[in-house]
């Protein structure tokens, strides 16, 4: 086995082994869980860089592994290593920011009871989504696909005894599961017509097959958009983005890790591995970018009323997933894969970020906030520099990826998707001020929140930190002319085309983004523009960005008005007509031995009666049906 | 197989697994009753030498072989075919062990158990010999001896140690199955005479059976008998109901055993008598028995949802696991067949950590009212992870058996029907939701008052906890060997019914 290999499955499993660790031994110790799930990711991280540096050179290799995991008859099942560019910089972005959100967690969970618990979590988090960015394979995908959800329930209803939380966590489950039932809807059409499960594999039988026809153009569209389904479920991409918002009801250091920059991001990431049969359907493409930027656009909508900061931050992060579907359903590969590598550092920032103010003020409430810059002027700090970096100003990592998407909207040639990214790009900027703004700038408007405030510990402090130096410098990968950048890096296809840099879209997504930021600026810190005014001149678009567009309460309505009305019906029918027919029969048995009972008078003329009417009966029916048998009762010939 | 086995081909293994619940039984006669203690051991210690036996027994089965192995073969009433015909093959030594793993974990979770302890145990162990018996035999008189065995003492088990309407549900259960039972022995009467029709062989041999070609009409008139027969056994909609009812009647114990292994024996009897030597029959009626396994899934599922009753949820969510099973045994291919078996295994053993659950929160709180209690994991950490492993279990996690044997059946199923397949699994969603509503409800949220001084689980039950959910586990995550074991046994059936 080659090195990069080993090192390539150890990666998941040292975090695996810190799970089972803490869950076996460590979790008395509070420091030695902690201690342990650190350990291991920086150890996973380590080899993670390693990984990367393989595919550094001019010509990498993909290096990839197959182990038998089961096999009936035909049908092989593996579990398998697929290292190859993606793969590399998947490793980075997910084995980085965990080991930061772990040791950032080290002060955030502080004397919570069940601090091991969290890290033997979090852990177990790290191993299934490593798992899936090492697979080769649909089934292996789906296998970690799963679990990764079943990391994030166990997440959310962290604090289990919070009815929301616990509440949360099964709606995200369930959620994403429908989209889950496509996943594995589309991998059984398109493992079954390739008869294989491997990525590589069954990538060059869709390109040959899809040309000579071999599978019907319907049936791998269809097959593709299912597969979508599933990346949309994780993703929070319309309509399975319910989940997500309720989903911060878990700790705040998950928020960042798992539902901002690593687990949400798979759905892209999953339509990214498999780009080679999704970009095979023109159809699929179009649904997914137009999904993108449906999301992208409602959740930017919805962010721009939210009070709780988590929330929104949440519907940032959706957005932000929707700018990466869009750009990939409009075959911008590269422009995805680094919105997503870009994102996840900024986006997790800002989580941390809040969490910091959380952790000072007890309140998720923007609007009990507000001047707290003086008090926690780091968190304050780095806040500041994710704000602007999603908002995509220059230099900052955002400013990198969210150009090169629109450019790939403008080369693709869709106006209404170029326009529509453009001006949630503008929202975007807004919201994330209006978010800055409410929280450290300005008077205080709770004083006793505000009096209580304090700058977070160093062990909170300096992941911020680090996670601030890599969200203003990680978009620099992409700085033109340098011999090796994300378009050389990461491209689909035989040939790196990255979209090359345009100056005319820098600038206008430049004047856009600030004049968000000014928008901002007038309404919530000089107050020119009163946000009341503005509310009350908004009417009911107000009221249903703020309630989410409804969204939510339609479904709750299908589910109690559909679902559990046709289970009720169930279990009517069930106990009364199948298990009614039950009883009936056991009932009608019993009236008929009440009834033939009586013929039993016990006179020995009744009984010879019946014996004689019997023989009747039995020699007519062999005259009707069998005359020649008469003649065994002696009967003439 | 593993070299060092190799000695269990030197002795009657079989015999000795399912005579040691027997011996169990005999050695109780001589036990005082009051004496619970040495009643319990002298229950549990040949039952569990009986698991380990069944694990060897397992790994002894050489699967490149495939076929009957550790065939013990006796001329009895020889004249009228009834010989003592014992042998298993992959699908066997799956089933056994699967019982194996239940008798140990249903007695060590009926430990407490106070009134007529010796009884409960005698009555419990003679099932269990009939349950190994079924497994084992290839004589269908000795199969239907042994099935009869199985079934019997559970109207005892219910009417006097059950709780609630227990004479009603042992009642209706008993009669439900009877009626099964008399499908059965016209069925297999059916088999013992037109098999001597046809080649004057009058036997009940199953291998001889299985040789003959038998005539279209008696196949589409036998199958339907044979698989409502066994179909009813494993809950086959619409002769599902005294499941639910039998079940919240139940002992601990006996939901464990008849949920874990009798729905078991049903199916299995379904596969290989019903579908194995009537296979002209079997593709007859497929139509009809597909639609019907569907609703199984479905309904089930969905019926489940409606439930306040944790007893009731889990049997109803045992139609549809079932469901499960049947649906894989009517898409007619290996690879179908193969997850049908594996759920069989997978179905029993976590539907026997769901009874054993559920006996054990039922024992403290005193309610199976799933709106009665809220916050239940403060208390008992350790049930709440054993609770929620198994929920996740249900619905299809991967990492435990579940998965990977509902995975095998839809892609098995999918080959053949592909629409319907999809319907199937559309039971992942619905069983996502109430088995984690189920957890929510119960589990977490804030502690219900009067739940303060509720004691997690103790030793003993958490070895019973503990041994279910190990199997769940390693199978789940390394399923190579036992896939290889059963796939390799339901070949032949796959190929009699003409596909792969």
């Amino acid at each position: 086995m080659n090195q990069y290999l080993t090192a390539g499955l150890l990666i998941p499993v040292l975090p695996l082994a810190a799970f089972v660790i803490i869950s076996a031994f460590a979790g008395r110790y509070k420091m030695a869980s902690a201690l342990t799930a650190i350990t291991a990711m920086a150890g996973s991280f380590l080899l993670a860089l390693y990984v990367l540096s393989s595919q550094l050179a001019p010509h990498p290799a993909a290096y990839e592994l197959s182990l038998p995991w089961m096999h009936i008859g035909d049908v092989r099942m593996d579990i398998g290593i697929l290292i190859n560019p993606l793969t590399s910089i998947m490793l980075i972005v997910v084995t980085s920011i965990s080991l930061l959100v772990l040791i950032y967690s080290v002060g955030y969970m502080k004397g919570d009871e069940s601090f091991s618990r969290f890290f033997g979590f979090i852990s177990l988090f790290s191993f299934s989504m490593l798992g899936i960015v090492i697979s080769n394979n649909l089934i292996q995908l789906y296998i970690f696909w799963e679990l990764v959800g079943l990391s994030s329930y166990l997440l959310i209803g962290f604090w289990y005894q919070k009815p929301e939380a616990s509440a949360a966590a099964k709606k995200a489950f369930v959620v994403t599961r429908f989209g889950d039932l496509g996943f594995l809807a589309g991998i059984l059409i398109l493992g079954f017509n390739a008869g294989t499960f491997n990525f590589l594999e069954m990538e060059a039988w869709a390109r040959t097959a899809v040309s000579v026809g071999a599978i019907s153009a319907v049936l791998f569209t269809a097959a593709v958009i299912c597969l979508f389904s599933g990346a949309a479920g994780k993703s929070g991409q319309f309509p399975f983005h319910v989940w997500l918002p309720d989903a911060m009801e878990g700790p705040t250091p998950v928020s960042a890790l798992i539902h901002a920059a690593t687990m949400v991001a798979a759905g892209v990431f999953m339509v990214a591995r498999l780009f080679g049969i999704f970009s095979l359907s023109p159809e699929a493409m179009m649904v997914i970018a137009y999904i993108g930027c449906f999301t992208a656009l409602l959740a930017a909508l919805i962010a721009l009323t939210q009070e709780d900061i988590k929330r929104v931050l949440a519907y940032s992060t959706l957005s932000q997933l929707g700018f990466m579907m869009l750009a990939l359903g409009a075959g911008g590969y590269t422009a995805g894969m680094f919105h997503l590598f870009t994102h996840a550092f900024f986006k997790a920032l800002l989580f941390l970020g809040a969490g910091s103010v959380i952790h000072a003020v007890h309140t998720n409430n923007i609007w009990n906030m507000g001047g707290l810059h003086k008090k926690m002027p780091v968190t304050s700090i780095t806040f500041l520099v994710a704000a602007l970096a999603i908002s995509g100003i220059f230099p900052l990592a955002g400013f990198w990826s969210k150009d090169e998407i629109l450019t790939v909207l403008l080369d693709s040639g869709n106006k209404p998707l170029y326009y529509t990214a453009s001006f949630t790009a503008f929202l975007t900027a807004f919201y994330m001020f209006r978010l800055y703004l409410l929280t450290f700038a300005g008077k205080p408007r709770d004083e006793r929140a505000y009096a209580h405030a304090h700058e977070s510990p160093a062990v909170m402090t300096v992941p911020l930190i680090i996670l601030a130096v890599l969200s203003v410098s990680a978009g620099w990968v992409a700085i033109p002319g340098m011999e090796k950048n994300i378009g050389t890096f990461l491209y689909f296809g035989e040939h790196p085309h990255g979209a090359p840099f345009n100056m005319g879209v820098a600038v206008k997504s430049s004047v856009i983004a600030l004049s968000g930021i000014g928008l901002a600026l007038i309404m919530y810190l000089f107050g020119v523009l009163k946000p009341d005014a503005v509310r009350k001149a908004a009417g009911p678009l107000y009221g249903l960005s703020k309630n989410k567009f409804y969204i939510d309460e339609i479904y709750l309505f299908v589910i109690k008005a559909v679902f559990l009305r046709l289970a009720e019906i169930i279990k009517w029918f069930d106990r009364h007509v199948v298990d009614g027919a039950v009883n009936l029969s056991a009932f009608i048995t019993r009236w008929l031995g009440v009834k033939l009972r009586l013929s039993i008078t016990g006179r020995v003329q009744d009984y010879a009666l019946f014996i004689f009417c019997g023989v009747i009966v039995v020699i007519a029916a062999f005259a009707v049906y069998d005359p020649e048998a008469l003649k065994m009762f002696g009967g003439r010939q | 197989m593993i070299e060092a086995l190799s000695f269990l081909n030197e002795i009657p293994i079989l015999t000795i697994i399912y005579c040691l619940p027997l011996l169990s039984v005999l050695l109780l006669l001589f036990v005082p009753g009051d004496n619970h203690r040495l009643v319990r051991l002298t229950a549990l210690i040949p039952s569990t030498i009986a698991f380990i036996l069944s694990i060897l027994l397992f790994f002894a089965y050489d699967y490149n072989t495939g076929g009957l192995q550790f065939v013990e073969r006796h001329e009895w009433a020889a004249t009228i075919g009834i010989n003592y015909f014992m042998g298993v093959s992959g699908i066997n030594v799956t089933l056994v062990l699967l019982t194996g793993i239940i008798i140990v974990a249903g007695i060590l979770a009926s430990w407490e158990i106070t009134y007529r302890p010796k009884e409960f145990f005698m009555l419990l162990l003679t099932l269990t010999t009939g349950v190994f018996g079924v497994f084992m035999t290839y004589n269908l008189f000795l199969f239907f001896l042994f099935y009869e065995i199985a079934v019997l003492p559970m109207y005892l088990l219910i009417g006097i140690w059950g709780t609630g309407d227990r004479e009603y549900s042992a009642m209706k259960l008993t009669l439900y199955l009877m009626v099964g039972s008399a499908l059965i022995l016209a069925g297999i009467l059916g088999l013992f005479f037109a098999c001597g029709a046809a080649t004057g062989i009058y036997t009940f041999d199953f291998d001889v059976l299985e040789q003959v070609k038998y005539g279209i009409t008696f196949q589409k008139a036998f199958f339907p008998i044979l698989f409502v027969g066994f179909g009813i056994l494993a809950a086959l909609w619409p002769f599902h109901t005294w499941s639910p009812d039998g079940h919240a009647s139940a002992p601990t114990a006996v939901s464990m055993l008849h949920a874990g292994v009798l729905m078991k024996l049903g199916a299995y009897g379904c596969l290989v008598i019903a579908v194995w030597l009537l296979p002209e029959g079997a593709k007859f009626w497929l139509p009809v028995v597909l639609i019907l396994t569907l609703v199984n899934i479905v309904y089930g599922s969905i019926g489940a949802v409606a439930q306040k009753d944790l007893k009731y949820i889990v049997a109803y969510s045992s139609v549809s696991h079932m469901g499960i099973v049947l649906f894989g045994i009517a898409a007619e291919n290996s690879i179908a067949l193969s997850g049908a078996v594996l759920q069989m295994f997978s179905h029993g053993i976590m539907t026997g950590l769901f009874f054993g659950l559920v006996g054990m929160v039922y024992g403290r709180t005193h309610t199976r009212d799933i709106s009665k209690m809220s916050g239940l994991a403060k208390k008992m950490p350790v049930l709440a992870v054993f609770f929620v492993m198994t929920c996740l279990c249900s619905l299809g996690l991967p990492g435990m058996s579940g998965f990977v044997a509902e995975i095998t059946v839809f892609v098995g199923g999918f080959m053949k029907y592909p629409v319907l397949t999809i319907i199937a699994a559309t039971s992942i969603v619905v069983t996502a939701f109430y088995v984690l509503r189920l957890v929510q409800r119960s589990f977490f949220g804030p502690l219900k008052e009067g739940f303060e001084s509720l004691k997690d689980a103790n030793k003993i039950e958490y070895a019973a906890l503990f041994i279910l959910m190990f199997f769940i586990i390693v199978v789940g995550i390394y399923p190579f060997h036992i896939m290889k074991v059963i796939h390799g046994s339901v070949l032949p059936i796959a190929l009699k019914l003409g596909g792969m």
